[in-house]
């Protein structure tokens, strides 16, 4: 396999964006993409698109051609692909995106993830992200996306002891990292008794330990290692990619306090950077939920089992902490336009390792990872990145 | 949801018809083609069996934030149930208040309304859990 850099990053503010369209967003992030990367238009070989449900939010299918017509592309008759995956999609778009390098098919590739969630009613919309659960057997009998994340908070309580106050901790730092992010959605700190006292979603989880509903798009342009090096002096290298499936009901899963799919993708990530994960400064993890970044730092060896709760209640996943875990606010704060997050997250990343995070940079960060989930765990995708130069 | 959709699965959701590998003795709810132990081996030897409807209560939720269709049930709880047979389900817990619901609490299923299309639609039937007596 070929070696793949990240060359160039962007992004749109994330939020409840009323005047921006699917497409305004999309474009906004590729452009600003291709621009970081110094690229031409004709240098770009191919256009992968993470998005979750356009169909359903926007009633907009085939958005793939869509974001190319729109950002100019057309002309080029460019191989465009739209990847879904639940939550995970712009993950995957990533990786689909390294292998049509890696394979020597494409040279330039430009990633990006989108979804404009703010078109329909809240209630709607939290439907619709319900639809990533099993909805034979889960929803219908009233699951809802929140209450399957909930019952496996419940039962990390029950194993580990874990607290309501240290699954809040995960929303107060991530709410402090956000607060240094001028692309975040919520762009202001929050306190314990905040996030306690907020109204209940599913006992245990209330208001503050979700993430939001969100407007937005990111992107990345992929190269050839060799060639990267024309584009720019800090090629961001991608050590290694792992991606995993489940069950996809949360109920089938072999333990409900571990994402086995998080597990094996992070093991295959790792295996292939020949890394470990004490090698990695920064991480941007999948924190839908308060509890969802307790069970990544846990299930990617951050931390021992079991023992996310008093690490993050102690500091140890704050910014420049033994490992610093989403520096950009997270999902938590940044914001969660689902089929942008996982290229949000490598944009994160990016700008980290090349030193341009400004308020929230990670000293010395040379290495760091994203993980990012569809649905309650059935997906998982981790890929670990490393200065190049 | 269409009519079809839900009365294929009528079945399962009315007598909990799962399905017990031929090859491993293990049982699955709903019935699987495929053992997810076994593979291939069970192909052609998974065999129809209904499940008692005993079980125990792993995790559970009180949910507040309800889907428009539950929206007159809320807070509910809902819980994830270990069947004797194994196998684990989704389902909502009745005749209990959330504050009495444990893990460990012994659980039955009983057959209940689960929702309907609309104001005027098929209503759909199917299990829930209540407290064993």
């Amino acid at each position: 396999m070929r070696d793949v850099a990240v060359i160039g990053v962007g992004e749109t503010e994330f939020g409840e964006l009323w005047d921006r369209s699917f497409r305004d967003l999309g474009i906004e992030a590729g452009l600003k993409a291709i621009q970081d990367a110094k690229l031409r238009s004709e240098d770009i070989d191919a256009v992968y698109i993470g998005n979750m449900s356009a169909g359903k939010f926007i009633d907009q299918e085939h958005v793939s051609a869509l974001v190319a017509d729109y950002a100019g592309l057309a002309d080029m008759h460019l191989p465009t692909v739209r990847v879904e995956g639940g939550g995970a999609c712009g993950a995957i778009a990533l990786l689909q995106g390294r292998l049509a390098i890696a394979s020597g098919m494409h040279d330039i590739v430009v990633v990006g993830g989108a979804e404009k969630m703010t078109d329909v009613s809240e209630v709607q919309a939290a439907e619709i992200l319900s639809s990533t659960a099993d909805q034979e057997w889960e929803t219908v009998f009233g699951a809802t996306f929140a209450g399957l994340y909930a019952m496996m908070a419940r039962r990390h309580m029950y194993e580990y002891g874990t607290t309501r106050e240290q699954m809040a901790a995960v929303a107060v730092k991530n709410h402090k990292n956000g607060a240094l992010n001028p692309e975040a959605q919520f762009q202001k700190e929050i306190t314990l008794e905040t996030v306690l006292q907020a109204p209940w979603v599913a006992e245990p989880l209330g208001l503050f330990d979700c993430a939001p509903l969100s407007d937005g798009a990111a992107a990345v342009v992929l190269c050839e290692m060799q060639k990267a090096r024309k584009f720019t002096d800090t090629p961001i290298r991608i050590a290694g990619s792992g991606q995993a499936s489940d069950f996809l009901a949360l109920h089938d899963r072999r333990d409900l306090t571990m994402m086995d799919a998080t597990v094996v993708a992070g093991k295959r990530a790792f295996q292939e950077a020949r890394l470990e994960p004490k090698d990695v400064q920064v991480a941007e993890v999948h924190d839908n939920f308060t509890i969802s970044e307790i069970l990544a730092i846990e299930d990617l060896r951050f931390v021992e089992k079991g023992k996310g709760g008093p690490a993050t209640a102690d500091g140890l996943t704050a910014l420049n902490g033994k490992i610093s875990v989403n520096t950009s606010g997270g999902l938590k704060a940044r914001g969660q336009p689902v089929g942008a997050t996982g290229v949000a997250q490598a944009v994160e990343i990016v700008r980290q390792l090349r030193a341009q995070a400004g308020k929230r940079q990670v000293v010395g960060a040379r290495r760091g990872l994203t993980h990012t989930l569809g649905g309650t765990g059935a997906t998982a995708v981790v890929h670990i990145f490393e200065r190049g130069d | 949801m269409a009519i079809p959709r839900f009365w294929r699965e009528i079945q399962s959701r009315y007598n909990l018809i799962g399905t017990k590998c031929g090859s491993c003795g293990k049982v699955d709810f709903p019935p699987r083609a495929v053992c997810p132990t076994c593979g291939r081996r069970s192909v052609g030897k998974m065999q129809r069996m209904r499940l008692t409807g005993k079980g125990t209560v792993v995790t559970y939720t009180v949910v507040h934030d309800a889907p428009a269709q539950f929206e007159m049930q809320k807070p509910y709880v809902m819980a994830i149930v270990q069947m004797e047979e194994g196998v684990r389900l989704t389902s909502q817990l009745i005749d209990v208040s959330p504050e009495h619901v444990k893990i460990g609490m012994k659980v039955q299923a009983t057959f209940r309304k689960l929702g309907q299309e609309g104001e005027a639609g098929v209503i759909h039937y199917g299990y829930k859990f209540r407290p064993t007596a």
